[in-house]
């Protein structure tokens, strides 16, 4: 079902709140795409990264709620190549710390297996809580 | 530098967690080799954890502390004349690499506010001068020589087709980048100076997964399969990294892969530096081949290296 | 002397507000003052007429008259001085509408008092006034057009058939440019060839135009009516006179090389013919690539091969040619030196030289040429696809602008291919990834819309990579579908990067030969992007066509013409007239330091014999920034003197009471105070302390001026401008804005708030922010309190020493 989108000044706020966040200016993004076909990523998310920053442009904060976000890893790929200069991985980065922020956790210690645990190094540890937890 | 081999070039050397634990392999031969060329590795005294991935928030400052903390290790290494003044801070984990030289960037690159608040937060340390300037140990090969590295090599690593994989942090964002970000060719020419051929190969930039291993783990192996996959495709007989986490997750996670898929051709991955150790002919010790997931040995012996 | 005074009324406009009565009473007594007049019109018949009475009654020497702007009627009261047998240059008007009454409406006294200060301050001026000569000078009407693209042909053209002399030069062999390598023409489809060659012909027929080809301009020297130009003409080693283009030695030459103008998709001999229709139409020798030239530069010899020698009919060729050098008068200069496309290089990522598949468009177009000549190609396969903004609109490359032409010429290229399969009865399948269409010109919307009936996909998207996959003869292509939010990975057997334009090296060299600037684009700036779209800021030079900035051939024609016009308004006159606003110098204050001679972003200062330093009257400019170089004050600008804005500072601020305060303003001609008018005209009213001073460039306000401002008692100073973009003096704002820096240092060495004194960049349209910000200097002022006597004389007494530290040496 295609839901209406109204452009209210809350939506102007959400938009004002990540470019504050992530330092962007995301209103220069130009739609073209290139991050998206730059992301190694794009199979596993259910929106495109072009995508993530329309939706941060029209202030639809609903952008929170999906699954991309949490799945950059800040390769940078999206940057390197943006004819814009923008950086993406800033903007999922304040995404998720929007999250992150109200305290609600993206990832739990107790849900890796005990000789996952074992097996993983630490710096996969540190990585991960560092990006995914508040 | 000094071109002798009776004195040592002493550089400080920031390990990170990774390489104290599951990669000990990457720092023994590192060190080693290291050596053959003349250069010890003084590692900082009481580094701390760089944070394994730079902030990337325009209002966290917090996070740059734990780099700081130990750039100011490096000039104190200095003043309190370990080194000779040697600013340079040698890495050899890419992530280290990475997050120590953004965070450094924008220590030095802000406003001085930011150098102050932060000098302000850590009452107990010495000032930060930015004097530190963040280097991986392939621009210190690079700066070498690469031909000079080919003179010290005694086991040419002939008939080894080898990927260059530089993964994210050594490339990117591009003006921290030790080459060109998309046709970098730093790791070909080292490849080429231990006597292996470099395979060029289209995901030799593409990212591995990264922290993605601890809760999303089926991305990583997604993602490896297709690197190792393609890798293979261009002809390549094993990959080489200098990032623990990359290692890991095109090693390790092997494992899972062939679970999933029989008919997956597993292939060896290597820490750059045991390629290195192993031209260099250094012993098995120098190696620590044991500890790679996917046992090199029957490449190696095949191809007459071991 | 004798100073006549009239203030005039404006009907009410001013004498409203202005009690123009007092005014005239008071300065009536002033020094110098033989009478003032106070007058209802003083632009009216009746108000000219009575100056041109009184000066020949009075016998006066100055004229001051006190009323509108003199941007407005200026002109008016130069003629009345004319008219009255007086200087035009001792006549001088004070602005006490727009900059009093005006704006000073609410407050009748204060107005009053400011009126009778303004025109105190004009007395004072008009007395240092010098009787001043308009420069005149004689030029020709011979014209150099640089690059003879179709831009170069066409002003070429248009000067010549107007009966200018031109010499139209060009480096390449043949005239053409890149419009000669075009398949075919949007939105018409016509052919590129057909439609440029009778030009190329008319050129060598046109009695008024000299060709130069083969040639470069090494140097250039002089100014708009004398130019000094020097030329190189290459050797081609084939006499063009006698040479039949028979051909017969690019049959016999056995050296076979990569053809440039072929974009290298096929061969040509080392001596052979730029392209069929070449003119001049004759054959040369590739000396890099000839055996005979290479021996000779090797070993000396010069007996190898020669084997065109031995072939050829008519006995033109020449191993021994050599390049002549040529001296050339000129007096206005076109540049039409066009682009280079971007090198597809410079984005690995859609590995262009790494993959055979990857072509750039040019070379599409020659494949399509050749093809239709029915020579052998290569195949370009069946699925092709075209990536837009290749090197445009790119901040990773670092050009941010769109080129203009490429979604079209990719829409050409589309379309010559689907023709071409469709009369071949083939199938084609061809793909435009694009980020926005820009398809704005005459007809081209529905060229595109054409396109798309033939089939032609157009996706929005910008492809991030092309790979292959080993075994893969064809190329692989990742892409987001930005319409729909998929990723497109796809394959194809040809892909073609719609390059963008940059400025030509050739076109790098001529500007660093011509001096003149570059926009941040990187292409040659124009005067002014509205109003003076060809002019450049050098006099008497212009530029056309690519080399100004992306664009098509109508485009470019047009602005060919442009030029030409131009060129015909400037040269058609027979003389020129130049304002006597120009730096020079008193020689009895000059000692020789020549730290002058830098200091002029024209190099118009040199030092003669004697080591005094002399200014080129001819290419000042009259901004005046030299004058801050100066430590002794021997540089001068005339109509804006040392003298003149001293005693302007110093009369505002001779009335001043322990209760005022008061805000020097230094207004340029060219924005600020044609602002501060329209701030008038628009009654937005602002501090009536503030006194603005009209200079031509704030960069001729000098450190030691604003600082002899503060030791005269002022509470601010404030400094108008242009914005960098748009000031025609080059360097001016940053020479403004390190003045302002020096000052400011000064005065926090004597303890005086930095804040006293600003500096801004207007644009004309800032109505209400120019009364913003004299207001907001006004609460600086008060805030601040009046600065102490003995501060202003530390001032008066250091400033000399602060400004020119190393004059302690001398």
């Amino acid at each position: 079902m295609l839901k209406t989108i109204r452009l209210e000044d809350e939506n102007t706020q959400f938009l004002k709140k990540v470019e504050s966040i992530s330092g962007e200016i995301i209103t220069v993004c130009d739609q073209c795409g290139v991050c998206s076909g730059s992301c190694p990523f794009t199979d596993d998310m259910d929106i495109t990264p072009a995508n993530m920053m329309r939706k941060v442009q029209l202030g639809q904060s609903d952008v929170l709620e999906t699954e991309t976000i949490w799945i950059c890893a800040s390769c940078l790929r999206c940057m390197a190549r943006c004819p814009r200069g923008l950086d993406l991985s800033k903007v999922a980065e304040a995404l998720r710390q929007i999250n992150l922020r109200t305290a609600i956790n993206h990832i739990k210690v107790e849900d890796i297996s005990p000789e996952e645990a074992k097996r993983l190094p630490a710096i996969a540890y540190v990585g991960a809580f560092r990006k995914l937890t508040g | 530098m000094k071109n002798n081999n009776t004195q040592l070039m002493k550089i400080p050397y920031f390990p990170g967690c990774t390489l104290k634990d599951q990669a000990k392999n990457f720092e023994r031969s590192a060190l080693d080799s290291a050596k053959i060329l003349g250069i010890e590795f003084v590692e900082i005294p009481k580094w701390i954890c760089c944070g394994t991935v730079e902030s990337l928030t325009s209002d966290d400052d917090m996070h740059h502390i734990a780099p700081m903390r130990n750039f100011i290790r490096v000039e104190e290494m200095n003043s309190q004349k370990i080194v000779d003044n040697e600013y340079r801070m040698l890495t050899l984990c890419s992530m280290c690499f990475n997050t120590l030289k953004r965070s450094n960037q924008f220590i030095n690159n802000n406003d001085q506010e930011t150098l102050k608040k932060l000098n302000d937060f850590m009452y107990l340390e010495e000032d930060y001068q930015g004097k530190v300037e963040v280097i991986h140990f392939f621009e210190l090969l690079r700066e070498i020589g690469f031909e000079k590295v080919a003179q010290k090599v005694n086991v040419p690593l002939k008939s080894l087709k080898i990927a260059p994989y530089y993964g994210c942090m050594l490339l990117r964002p591009p003006d921290i980048g030790i080459d060109d970000a998309e046709n970098p060719s730093i790791i070909e020419e080292f490849i080429s100076s231990i006597g292996a051929d470099p395979v060029d190969f289209n995901s030799k930039h593409r990212c591995c997964g990264s922290y993605h291993t601890i809760s999303k783990v089926q991305i990583v192996i997604n993602s490896a399969k297709k690197i190792i996959t393609d890798a293979r495709n261009h002809g390549a007989d094993a990959i080489i990294t200098s990032c623990p986490l990359c290692a890991f997750n095109l090693d390790s996670r092997q494992k899972e892969i062939k679970e999933q898929d029989d008919s997956f051709k597993q292939m060896p991955i290597f820490y750059f530096s045991q390629l290195l150790a192993l031209a260099f002919g250094l012993d098995k010790d120098s190696l620590g081949l044991e500890d790679n997931y996917i046992n090199p040995e029957p490449l190696l012996k095949e191809k007459g290296l071991l | 002397m004798k100073i006549g005074v009239y203030v005039c009324h404006c009907g009410g406009n001013i004498s409203e507000i202005v009690d123009v009565e007092k005014v005239a009473k008071y300065v009536d007594n002033q020094d110098d003052v033989v009478f003032a007049k106070h007058y209802s019109h003083m632009c009216s018949e009746d108000g000219q007429q009575m100056i041109i009475n009184d000066v020949k009654e009075h016998n006066l020497d100055r004229v001051l008259v006190s009323a509108c702007s003199p941007l407005f009627h200026g002109e008016t009261f130069k003629n009345v001085a004319k008219q009255a047998g007086l200087n035009p240059y001792l006549i001088e008007m004070v602005n006490i509408r727009e900059q009093c009454a005006w704006v000073h409406y609410d407050d009748l006294e204060k107005a009053t008092e400011k009126a009778t200060n303004l025109t105190e301050m004009g007395i004072d001026r008009i007395r240092n006034n010098n009787p001043l000569e308009e420069i005149k000078m004689d030029i020709g009407k011979s014209v150099l057009v640089i690059g003879a693209g179709i831009a170069g042909i066409q002003a070429a053209l248009d000067l010549g058939d107007a009966g200018y002399q031109v010499h139209l030069v060009e480096k390449d062999a043949s005239i053409g440019g890149k419009m000669a390598q075009l398949s075919r023409t949007f939105p018409t489809n016509d052919c590129a060839a057909c439609i440029l060659s009778p030009k190329m012909a008319d050129v060598t027929t046109n009695k008024n135009i000299t060709l130069h080809t083969y040639s470069e301009i090494t140097k250039v020297d002089g100014n708009l009516g004398n130019f000094k130009v020097s030329l190189t003409h290459h050797p081609a080693f084939v006499d063009s006179e006698s040479c039949v283009s028979c051909g017969l030695c690019a049959e016999a030459c056995p050296v076979s090389v990569d053809d440039e103008f072929e974009w290298k998709i096929s061969k040509r001999k080392a001596i052979y013919i730029p392209m069929d229709f070449a003119v001049p139409n004759r054959y040369l020798i590739d000396v890099e690539n000839c055996l005979n030239q290479k021996a000779r530069r090797k070993s000396g010899k010069t007996n190898v091969c020669r084997l065109c020698e031995k072939v050829c009919p008519q006995n033109c060729i020449d191993f021994e040619n050599k390049p002549e050098y040529l001296e050339l008068d000129i007096d206005a200069i076109i540049v039409t030196t066009g682009h280079d496309v971007f090198d597809a290089g410079r984005k690995p990522e859609y590995g262009y030289g790494k993959y055979e598949n990857v072509l750039i468009a040019p070379e599409m177009e020659r494949i399509i040429v050749k093809k239709s000549e029915g020579a052998e190609v290569r195949d370009i396969g069946k699925k092709i696809a075209f990536i837009q903004c290749v090197g445009s609109r790119d901040e990773q490359i670092g050009n941010e602008y769109c080129s203009r032409v490429c979604c079209m010429y990719a829409t050409k290229l589309s379309q010559l291919i689907m023709h071409s399969a469709q009369v071949a009865g083939a199938d084609k399948d061809i793909y435009v990834f694009y980020t926005d269409m820009r398809t704005f010109g005459k007809g081209y919307e529905e060229y595109y819309k054409s396109t798309q009936k033939m089939g032609v996909k157009f996706i929005r998207g910008r492809p991030s990579e092309i790979f292959k996959n080993p075994g893969s003869e064809k190329v692989n292509l990742r892409v987001e579908d930005t319409l729909n939010r998929q990723i497109i990975e796809s394959e194809f057997d040809t892909v073609v990067l719609s390059v963008g334009l940059e400025l030509s090296a050739g076109s790098k060299k001529i500007a660093d030969i011509l001096k003149i600037p570059k926009s941040t684009d990187g292409f040659l700036q124009e005067a002014h992007p509205k109003f003076r779209p060809v002019d450049t800021q050098k006099d008497g030079i212009f530029i056309a066509g690519t080399a100004q900035g992306p664009k098509d051939i109508p485009d470019s024609v047009a602005q060919a013409s442009a030029t030409a016009a131009r060129v015909m308004r400037l040269l058609n006159q027979g003389s020129i007239t130049m304002d006597p606003r120009k730096a020079f110098v008193h020689p009895e204050l000059c000692d020789g330091c020549g730290e002058c001679v830098s200091s002029c972003p024209y190099d118009t200062i040199s030092m003669n014999a004697d080591n005094i330093a002399v200014v080129d009257q001819n290419r000042c400019k009259g901004c005046g920034m030299c004058l801050s170089s100066c430590h002794s004050d021997a540089l001068d600008l005339n109509m804006f003197t040392n003298f003149q804005l001293f005693s302007e500072v110093k009369a505002a601020l001779k009335d001043k009471r322990e209760s005022d305060k008061r805000i020097i303003v230094f207004a340029d001609s060219i924005c600020t105070y044609k602002l501060s008018d329209s701030v008038g005209n628009a009654k937005n009213k602002y501090s009536v302390d503030t006194r603005i001073i009209r200079v031509p460039s704030s960069s001729r306000v000098t450190p030691k001026l604003i600082l002899q401002s503060f030791a005269l008692g002022a509470d601010a100073v404030f400094l108008g401008d242009c914005e960098k973009k748009s000031t025609p003096f080059l360097g001016s704002i940053d020479a403004v804005e390190k003045n302002i820096k020096l000052v400011k240092k000064n005065l926090e060495i004597v303890g005086i708030s930095p804040d006293r004194v600003e500096f801004f960049q207007f644009v004309t349209v800032m109505l209400t922010k120019f009364p913003m910000l004299l207001n907001k200097m006004e609460t600086i002022a008060k805030n601040k309190g009046t600065i102490p006597h003995e501060k202003r004389i530390k001032i008066s007494n250091s400033l000399q020493e602060w400004l020119f530290p190393k004059n302690k040496e001398i």
